[in-house]
């Protein structure tokens, strides 16, 4: 199909650079109608949708600022990014934190260590809803592992799902269980330092610690970077697991209603569109200022190898 | 093993300086590696510990499933679990109308994003950087503030109830993430096999084809795996968008497996281990191209 139009297009005697444009554009615009088709028409109907009361049955009515006003005096809202943040909050760095470990603790050669790796990886391909159902039992207050293994060390039961305290250190502990798929783009990045550098510093007596501190983890710093904001925007648009485990609910009482838990539930629960777009207009914005922090005050202290080409 | 590096660090060290020093630093090296050996026992325990609960727990008998103290391994192997299980609602339906998604958004993705990355990898047109400054930028944005207009335009599509909007828009770009890493993988192949091509006759198309596809299997297995992932564990697009039960996909299928109070513990701790198994079964497979892959792309800007 494509070769078709590039062997029409050269009959008409193009320069080369035309020619250059009009192929790299046809190699390229399946992403340019996918991004004005799914993305783009979208944000704008989205941004529509904010200024309607629409249920999916009656036409969309305009509404004016209503919805907009609302989100200053919605209860659940509150609760709701209270929930979302705190998660994010303790759930990103202790990810972070446990991927790099895990990455530095398999960048070794030795017979074995591919076992290691894929151990370590695996629960983090894990299908989200078995994820939730697994850990809906660990968590189970009478006869789940987690407080088997509590109380075995003398620890009380903790009504983990059930207890406004406790749901969301749950939440964060079983995203723990998930540090894998970090781990694997740090331990990518950890294989691209040339052994050179930790000569060098071993030569300048460097040991262990100097090597993790002063070679280490400057030049991951990209990819601690990406990691970092990518950890951000998708612990911020949790699901799934907490759709899963609270069936729906966000439950004990919205302790963990997640903000996307909530624009579901807003939208296609209460079946209110123009709400639910409002909100999501916040988790936008919020994303975008925690971003735009993330990259003002850490993007410049990032260490490039080459400079960008 | 270990006597063989210290040789090889022997007949390497040639600064005379560093002989003291690295007595210390051999002494000190080894603490590191028996605390890391130690460390990565024990964390690949914990990593392990709840799918061994998991699979135990899936062949226990309602009695022992609330046994304490609990019951390791179950007297009696209770595989009867699993096939309770699995005809409580006809998975084999949800397995079908699943593979199907699958499928058809590996195939997607995999053309649909090489095609583009080769753009953005290995031509130069004007206008390029500024589109890939859009990729990047899609690859930052929140998916969550498009689910509620996406929603409203498939209705009006016509396609709620069907698998299309859960297909069709992978077709266009494949998703900025795979872009971004098959270009980066593309960046990495050298520039005169495709100049050679090129005076050998060879379109952009036939080098993208022929040349390029056939050199970056690691990347695209590693995009095919997260793509054949995201949609077998994808429950928030079902939930919105499949309707009538003979549409449902198994994790549709599963997680009303929790709200209905009807399905015991060790049911749905068979069905988990079920949906799990041919994912850890795949990884097996796949893994050697996977971590390659990763590794090769390198992820950097």
């Amino acid at each position: 199909m494509a070769t078709s139009s590039i062997s029409k297009t050269s009959k008409i005697r193009l320069t080369p650079t035309m020619r250059r444009t009009i192929v790299g554009y046809i190699f390229i615009s399946p992403f340019i109608l996918g991004f004005i088709f799914w993305f783009l028409i979208p944000a704008l109907a989205s941004v529509y949708l904010t200024f309607q009361r629409w249920n999916l049955i009656s036409p969309p009515t305009f509404v004016g600022f209503d919805n907009i006003e609302r989100l200053f005096s919605d209860p659940l809202l509150g609760q709701s990014l209270k929930a979302t943040i705190l998660f994010t909050a303790f759930s990103v760095p202790l990810n972070m934190a446990l991927g790099f470990f895990l990455a530095i603790l398999i960048n070794r050669t030795f017979r074995g260590i591919a076992i290691f790796r894929t151990l370590f990886y695996i629960p983090s391909i894990v299908p989200a809803i078995a994820t939730a159902l697994l850990w809906a039992w660990m968590f189970n207050t009478e006869f789940g592992l987690v407080n088997i293994l509590i109380t075995a060390f003398g620890g009380p039961k903790i009504p983990w799902l059930q207890s406004t305290t406790w749901a969301i250190p749950a939440f964060v502990l079983l995203s723990l269980w998930g540090a894998g798929s970090s781990m694997i783009i740090f331990l990518a990045g950890l294989q691209g330092i040339p052994d050179i550098y930790y000569e060098a510093a071993e030569i300048d007596g460097a040991g262990p610690w100097a090597k993790l501190r002063h070679v280490t983890l400057p030049v991951m710093s990209p990819i601690i970077f990406f990691n970092l904001v990518l950890g951000l925007i998708g612990a911020f648009q949790s699901f799934t697991i907490v759709y899963l485990i609270t069936s729906g609910t966000g439950g004990p009482e919205n302790a963990t209603l997640f903000l996307v838990l909530y624009i579901y539930r807003t939208a296609f629960r209460n079946m209110n569109m123009g709400y639910a777009a409002t909100v999501s207009w916040v988790l936008f914005f919020i994303l975008m200022i925690l971003s735009g922090i993330v990259f003002r005050y850490l993007g410049r202290r990032v260490y490039y190898e080459h400079e960008a080409e | 093993m270990s006597t063989i590096d210290q040789s090889a660090n022997g007949t390497q060290l040639k600064w005379p300086a560093s002989k003291h020093s690295s007595r210390i630093y051999f002494r000190r090296d080894r603490v590191w590696k028996w605390a890391s050996n130690i460390a990565l026992v024990i964390m690949a325990f914990i990593m392990v510990a709840p799918f061994f609960w998991l699979v135990s727990s899936s062949l226990k008998s309602q009695i022992e499933i609330f046994q304490s103290p609990p019951v390791w391994i179950p007297e009696r192997l209770h595989f009867e679990n699993y096939t309770r299980a699995l005809t409580i609602k006809p998975f084999g339906l949800y397995l079908v109308n699943t593979l199907k998604i699958v499928i058809l958004n590996v195939v997607a993705v995999v053309l649909s994003s090489s095609f583009a990355a080769y753009g953005f990898a290995r031509l130069n047109f004007p206008g390029r950087d500024f589109w890939f400054g859009i990729v990047m930028a899609t690859l930052f944005l929140p998916y969550a503030i498009l689910i509620v207009p996406s929603f409203m335009i498939f209705t009006r599509l016509g396609w709620v109830d069907s698998i299309a909007p859960l297909t069709v828009p992978l077709f266009f770009g494949g998703g900025a993430f795979n872009i971004f890493l098959l270009r980066q993988f593309f960046r990495t192949i050298p520039e005169e096999l495709s100049d050679a091509a090129r005076i050998d006759g060879c379109s952009e198309f036939g080098i993208y084809w022929r040349i390029i596809m056939p050199l970056s299997k690691p990347a695209l297995v590693t995009v095919a795996l997260f793509t054949f992932l995201n949609a077998w564990n994808d429950l928030l697009g079902p939930i919105i968008y499949l309707r009538s039960p003979n549409n449902f996909t198994v994790a549709v299928g599963l997680s009303s497996f929790r709200s209905t109070l009807d399905v015991s513990w060790d049911l749905q701790l068979a069905a988990t281990t079920a949906v799990t198994l041919p994912i850890i079964v795949l990884f097996f497979f796949s893994q050697r191209y996977f971590i390659r892959g990763i590794v090769m792309t390198g992820l950097k800007g």
